[in-house]
């Protein structure tokens, strides 16, 4: 399964800002973050991280400092400001909408019963 | 780490120095992201060399990051380039060939359109009250529709230019203004001024939503207007020569330098400016930028020891219109170089001392332009309204507005509450204000106030 590029492009802001609300942390760890959370569905590419987390800094979202923690290179490390933890609890909210709205829609695994008829094959 | 690999990194990473698009921060974190994949390859039994090659691989095409870089980093590649059209680049080759003969066809069109009038027996030195309001409509056009052009403007925003420069040319010809009347000269002016911003829709009709694209439009201007300063100072030499050359040999050319060569040339300038700026032929990169950093501290020392002076005497301003239209300059000169310093500011630079010299212009700017304020309304509640002082008003209100929140986003950055982003996108979306205001005094006024 591949997920589609408009689906990803919408939903790397909320992602990244997410993954900097846990810790602060640079690109490369994030990336690898990504890929572990999707069970490594979703692949994205350098050029679509560092553009948007400098975006991110630009518009104030996140900071970034260079770091040399010991035993390891020098790095460049994002942190997230208190006007990216505001963007992420907005967009939070936006998403619990789209996927609260998707899971009324679809035919759940919690039991909820499916508005729409689908062949299920040997449950029907 | 082995030697061979240190040497595969040092070569891949001279390869991305090569690219414009990165700053040497940008090659650093991208190669810790490479030199993290290879551990992580290496951790997994590949060789070193093999780690290498797929850690690039999987980096991907370099042509797509460079690109979603520019895309995020406009201002950098302002310098080299100007974005158009589609990223695949393949529609922008074959029109960046044809720019030429499109800008040459444009400049002629402006310089046929300023002569054409004189078919209808009008001419330059006797009908000052067609042409200056008419001024703008004589060159704009074509600017903006090689601009339109160059872009491939979508048919909807050809069709609100034309209709836009269409406006334009009513509020210039359907009143019936008197030669010396106050009308004819703040339409002239603010003409000028709303089909300029007809000429930034053009330029941004890419992408009409991107803030950023219309700061480009702001950096088009300044550095728009330094190229067409250059060319009139050509065309000044050049006027010297044609008239000393000629009446060295008995012939008197004057009717032909004012009646042809300047009036053409200025308008067909204004085509080959815009289009040096698109083009960056020239060997003078970006002088505005040069020449913000000169003057803001000078204009702010000035502001500053007018306020000290004027606080010490105790006397209100009172002057002549004249000079209240002289402040009104004042603050448009503050204001565009509190726009054009923003627009050629690196977004990520830390707050330092010049946007701390910044705000004193900006909170400067703001005490005179309340000063001013006070006068203007005090002239109108004692003298009555004229079109002049209304238009002063106005502007003074418009200034006043986005001067005072500027001074908040400039404070704000200056103690680094706030990102620089959002001065950033409250000026260019105060824009179209400036528009709608130059737009009403060119339409609304002159039945306003009865031709006056």
């Amino acid at each position: 399964m591949k997920v589609t590029k408009d689906l990803v492009a919408a939903s790397a802001t909320p992602m990244v800002l997410g993954i900097l609300a846990e810790e602060d942390s640079y690109g490369y760890a994030i990336l690898k973050r990504i890929n572990e959370l999707s069970g490594g569905e979703l692949d994205w590419t350098e050029g679509l991280l560092y553009p948007l987390l400098h975006r991110l800094e630009r518009l104030g979202h996140v900071e970034s400092s260079w770091q040399s923690v010991a035993g390891e290179r020098r790095r460049k490390y994002y942190r997230i400001t208190d006007g990216g933890r505001a963007e992420l609890a907005e967009q939070r909210r936006q998403w619990e909408t789209v996927v609260g709205a998707l899971k009324g829609i679809w035919p759940g695994s919690d039991g909820s019963r499916p508005l729409i008829a689908l062949p299920l094959g040997g449950r029907a | 780490m082995t030697d061979d690999l240190e040497a595969q990194f040092a070569q891949w990473r001279r390869y991305l120095e090569g690219r414009r698009e990165l700053r040497p921060a940008d090659v650093e974190e991208l190669e810790d992201h490479l030199r993290g994949s290879v551990d992580a390859l290496v951790e997994v039994g590949l060789h070193a060399d093999e780690a290498f090659l797929v850690a690039v691989k999987r980096m991907g095409s370099l042509d797509d990051l460079s690109r979603e870089f520019a895309r995020e980093h406009s201002e950098r590649l302002w310098k080299q380039l100007v974005l158009t059209g589609t990223a695949d680049g393949a529609g922008a080759g074959t029109r960046s060939r044809r720019d030429l003969p499109v800008m040459v066809l444009c400049a002629l069109g402006a310089a046929v359109s300023v002569k054409v009038p004189e078919l209808f027996g009008l001419t330059l030195d006797r009908d000052g009250a067609f042409y200056a309001p008419n001024a703008a409509l004589f060159a704009l056009p074509w600017l903006a529709g090689f601009l339109a052009w160059r872009r491939g403007a979508a048919r909807a925003v050809v069709g609100v230019l034309v209709g836009l420069f269409a406006l334009g040319a009513v509020a210039a010809n359907a009143y019936p203004l008197a030669e010396d009347s106050q009308s004819v000269v703040l339409t002239a002016i603010h003409l000028v001024i709303a089909l300029w911003f007809a000429v930034g829709l053009a330029y941004v009709s890419d992408d009409l939503r991107s803030p950023r694209r219309r700061m480009d439009f702001v950096r088009f201007t300044g550095e728009w207007f330094v190229y067409y300063v250059l060319i009139a100072l050509g065309g000044g030499v050049l006027t010297a020569f044609t008239v000393g050359t000629f009446t060295a040999i008995g012939i008197s050319p004057e009717g032909f330098v004012s009646r042809w060569l300047v009036p053409c040339g200025a308008v067909a300038a204004v085509v080959v400016a815009g289009w040096l700026v698109e083009a960056k032929q020239s060997v003078v990169e970006n002088i505005a930028p040069v020449l913000t950093r000169l003057f803001t501290p000078l204009f702010t020392a000035v502001m500053l020891g007018f306020l000290v002076t004027f606080g010490l005497t105790g006397d209100g301003i009172d002057v002549e219109r004249e000079a209240l239209i002289l402040f009104d300059l004042l603050l448009v000169v503050v204001l565009g170089l509190l726009l054009y310093s923003t627009s050629a500011r690196d977004p990520l630079a830390p707050p330092g001392l010049f946007d701390k010299l910044q705000l004193a212009l900006v909170v400067s700017a703001l005490a005179i332009d309340v000063l001013v304020l006070l006068e203007v309304t005090g002239r109108i509640t004692e003298y009555g309204t004229t079109p002049n002082k209304a238009a002063a008003l106005g502007e003074n209100v418009i200034l006043l507005a986005n001067l005072a929140w500027s001074a908040w986003l400039v404070l704000g950055l200056v103690r680094r509450r706030a990102p620089f982003a959002a001065l950033e996108r409250w000026q260019t979306s105060y824009l179209p204000v400036y528009a709608g205001w130059a737009w009403v005094v060119a339409l609304v006024f002159p039945p306003l106030f009865g031709y006056l």
